[in-house]
C-alpha cells in the first residue's frame, strides 16, 4: 500500500457515556438506554428528527457515527466516499423479539412495518448513509466477539482497491440488557496506526 | 491482484437438491412456487416456494439426528456438504467459511420451538456449521439484507485477495417463517399470485426458502466446469430511504459502474443480466431506471424469483450459481412470470429459453437499508490456456 493508514478518530458509547478519542463528550447517571441516548442526542446538538423513529441499534450506531462524521470538515466540501463496515454479536435481535411478540398471539396480532424494517442489522448503515449522503460501500458482519483483524483486513481491501477514500468501521451491539458502540474512522490522516494492536487497545478503552 | 473464481456449487431447494437438477427444472420453466395453506406460517393461504420437510429429513438423516439441527442448519449443511466434497479440499487454516443470511434461525423465537433462544444468534449458526464440518477458522456471518448472497461472493474475493484465505466456502440460506411472512405482509408487499417480475400486472413478492453454497477460490487448477472468474464487484448505498428504493436507481447504478470499472469492461461486453426483480412496483421500476442509466437496456435480462420466490439472504448466491450454469450451457433462461413490460424504461426480458453464446454476466441485487450490489463474472472455458496468456 502506498500510503500508510491511520485511525483518524474514534468514538465509544457505553456505560451511559459518549466519548470522542477517549475523552467524554456526554455522560449521565441514568442506567436506562433510551433516557441516556435521547439526552445524548440533545446535548450533542444532533438535530435530526428521524432519530426518534429509529430502533435502539440504529440510535446507537447513528449517534456514534454522527459524533465522528460531523467532525469531518472535508464532508462539507462535497461528496465523500466513506465506506461503512459494521459488526456486532446480536444482529437485530432486540427488534426481532419485538416483531415476534407482535405476531405470537393470533388474538393480539399487530405486526408493523415500522418495526419490521428494523429487523435487519444493516438498516443502521442506511440511516447513517441517508444523514451523511454516503453513496458508499457497506457491509454488516456478525461475530461472536469483536474482531479487530477481520475488520482491519476488510477496511484495507476497500481502501487499497480505491472503493473508498475513508472507512467508518467498528462494533455496534444492542441486546436485551446491554449496549456498546465503538466506531473509528480509517484514512491516511491521523497519528494512530491502523493495526490490530491499536484497534484492540482503543476498543478496550 | 490474484484472480478469484466461483467454482463448485450446490442448491437445495423446492426445485431439487443439487444445482444440476435445479437448473434442469429452470430450463423446463418449472417453478417451485405453490399455494400453501399452513396457519402455523400464515393465517390465510399464500404462495411460496418451500422445501418439503420430508425431503429434507430424508436427505439429512445420514448426516446426523434431525432433532439436533434446525431446519435452516439442515438445509445449509446439505448444500455445503456437496460443495466441500466436490472440491476435495482439506479444511486447513487457509480455508474460510462465510455464511450469508438475513434472519438465520429466526424461527427459534417462536413459542413452541424445541430449540433455545440462543440459537437465534447468528454466530451460533456459524459455530454449528464450523463444528459440523471441522473448519479451522471461525465463520464470518454476513447479514446485509437482500444483497447478502452476492455480497458474500464479493467479501470472499476481497479476503482472498488480501491474503487472509486461499479458498472460501460460502453457505447462504433463509427459511420461510411466520416472522418473514407477517413482516412482508405488513408492508403490503406480498403478491396474491406467484410473483411476476417486471410485468405490468405484478402485485408484489413471493417469498421462498433454500440454501445455496459455493466455493470461491484463487486456485486455477481443479475448477468446476461451470466456474467463472469474478471480474469486478461493488456495493453502493442509495442514501435515500431505509425501506424504499431510490427513484433514480442511484445506488444500483453506481454499483454497476464501479463493478464495470474494476472489471475494466464496457456495458457492451455484458452478455446477460441476472437481475434482482422482486416484482414489487418500486423495486422493478428502480432497476429499469438504473439499467437504462448504465446503457444496459438491450442486454437480455431475467429475474429468477418466479422459480424460487425471493429467498432473501440466499437469493444473490443462488442466482449467481444459475447464471454460471447459464454461461456454461450457453443458454438464456426464461424470466418466469413475465407477461408485458410494466416499467417506465425499456428492458430486454428473456421470454423463452434461448441458446446464446454468453461469456460475461452481471448479477445485481438490492435491499432494505438502501443497499445494492453488482458483480460481473466471466466464464473460464479452459483455465490452462488462460494461465499461459496471462
Amino acid at each position: 500500500m502506498s500510503t500508510k493508514l491511520h485511525i483518524e478518530r474514534y468514538c465509544h458509547i457505553k456505560n451511559s457515556t459518549v466519548s470522542l478519542n477517549g475523552a467524554p463528550l456526554f455522560e449521565i447517571a441514568s442506567e436506562d438506554f433510551l433516557t441516556f441516548i435521547k439526552a445524548a442526542y440533545k446535548e450533542l446538538d444532533t438535530k435530526y428528527s428521524k432519530f426518534f423513529k429509529m430502533d435502539n441499534l440504529s440510535k446507537l450506531a447513528f449517534l456514534a457515527a454522527d459524533v465522528l462524521l460531523k467532525e469531518d470538515t472535508s464532508l462539507s466540501e462535497g461528496e465523500k466516499n466513506i465506506a461503512i463496515v459494521l459488526s456486532n454479536r446480536a444482529s437485530s435481535l432486540d427488534t426481532d423479539r419485538k416483531h415476534q411478540a407482535s405476531i405470537s398471539d393470533p388474538k393480539n396480532y399487530y405486526p408493523s412495518p415500522a418495526v419490521f424494517v428494523y429487523t435487519l442489522p444493516n438498516i443502521c448503515i442506511g440511516e447513517i448513509s441517508i444523514k451523511h449522503k454516503l453513496f458508499s460501500e457497506n457491509s454488516f458482519f456478525i461475530f461472536e466477539t469483536f474482531s479487530a483483524d477481520l475488520l482491519k483486513v476488510y477496511t484495507e481491501s476497500l481502501l487499497k482497491t480505491n472503493k473508498a477514500e475513508k472507512v467508518l468501521c467498528g462494533w455496534v451491539d444492542f441486546d436485551a440488557d446491554s449496549y456498546e458502540a465503538f466506531l473509528y474512522l480509517v484514512s491516511s490522516e491521523g497519528t494512530i496506526e491502523h493495526n490490530n494492536n491499536e484497534i484492540t487497545r482503543l476498543y478496550r478503552l | 491482484m490474484r484472480k478469484v473464481y466461483v467454482s463448485y456449487n450446490s442448491i437445495v431447494s423446492a426445485l431439487g437438491f443439487d444445482s444440476k437438477a435445479v437448473v434442469e427444472n429452470i430450463a423446463n420453466e418449472v417453478s417451485g412456487i405453490r399455494k400453501i395453506s399452513d396457519p402455523k406460517l400464515f393465517p390465510t393461504p399464500f404462495y411460496a416456494s418451500l422445501v418439503a420437510s420430508e425431503a429434507i429429513s430424508e436427505a439429512f438423516h445420514q448426516f446426523g439426528a434431525t432433532e439436533a439441527y434446525t431446519r435452516l442448519e439442515q438445509l445449509l449443511i446439505l448444500s455445503l456438504q456437496h460443495v466441500i466434497e466436490a472440491s476435495k479440499l482439506p479444511l486447513n487454516d487457509r480455508v474460510g467459511l462465510i455464511i450469508s443470511t438475513t434472519k438465520g434461525n429466526i424461527d427459534v423465537l417462536e413459542k413452541d420451538s424445541p430449540f433455545p433462544e440462543k440459537r437465534a444468534y447468528l454466530a451460533a449458526l456459524g459455530n454449528v456449521l464450523k463444528n459440523f464440518f471441522g473448519f479451522q477458522n471461525d465463520a464470518i456471518v454476513l447479514s446485509n439484507a437482500c444483497v447478502s448472497g452476492v455480497l458474500a461472493v464479493a467479501v470472499a474475493k476481497r479476503y482472498i485477495q488480501q491474503g487472509t484465505y486461499d479458498h472460501v466456502f460460502i453457505a447462504s440460506g433463509d427459511i420461510v417463517s411466520q416472522f418473514i411472512l407477517s413482516g412482508f405482509n405488513s408492508f403490503q408487499a406480498m403478491s396474491s399470485l406467484p410473483c411476476k417480475p417486471y410485468s405490468n400486472d405484478r402485485t408484489g413478492i413471493t417469498i421462498g426458502e433454500l440454501s445455496a453454497s459455493a466455493l470461491v477460490t484463487s486456485e486455477e487448477k481443479n475448477l468446476a466446469p461451470e466456474a467463472v472468474e469474478i471480474l469486478g464487484e461493488a456495493s453502493c448505498n442509495d442514501a435515500n430511504h431505509i425501506s424504499g428504493p431510490s427513484r433514480t436507481g442511484e445506488g444500483l447504478y453506481r454499483s454497476i459502474q464501479s463493478a464495470m470499472k474494476e472489471a475494466a469492461i464496457e456495458a457492451s461486453t455484458i452478455d446477460y443480466i441476472s437481475a434482482h426483480g422482486t416484482a414489487t412496483s418500486f423495486n422493478d421500476e428502480m432497476e429499469a431506471i438504473a439499467f437504462n442509466r448504465a446503457a444496459l437496456q438491450n442486454v437480455p435480462l431475467n429475474s429468477l424469483k418466479g422459480y424460487f420466490g425471493h429467498t432473501l439472504g440466499a437469493s444473490g448466491l443462488v442466482e449467481t450459481i444459475v447464471g454460471m450454469h447459464s454461461l456454461h450451457q450457453n443458454t438464456l433462461f426464461t424470466s418466469l412470470g413475465f407477461s408485458e413490460l410494466g416499467v417506465s424504461k425499456p428492458l430486454t426480458i428473456i421470454t423463452e429459453v434461448a441458446p446464446k453464446e454468453v461469456s460475461v454476466f452481471l448479477k445485481t441485487a438490492s435491499g432494505f437499508g438502501g443497499c445494492n450490489t453488482a458483480a460481473i463474472f466471466q466464464k473460464c472455458h479452459n483455465t490452462e490456456t488462460n494461465n499461459q496468456t496471462n
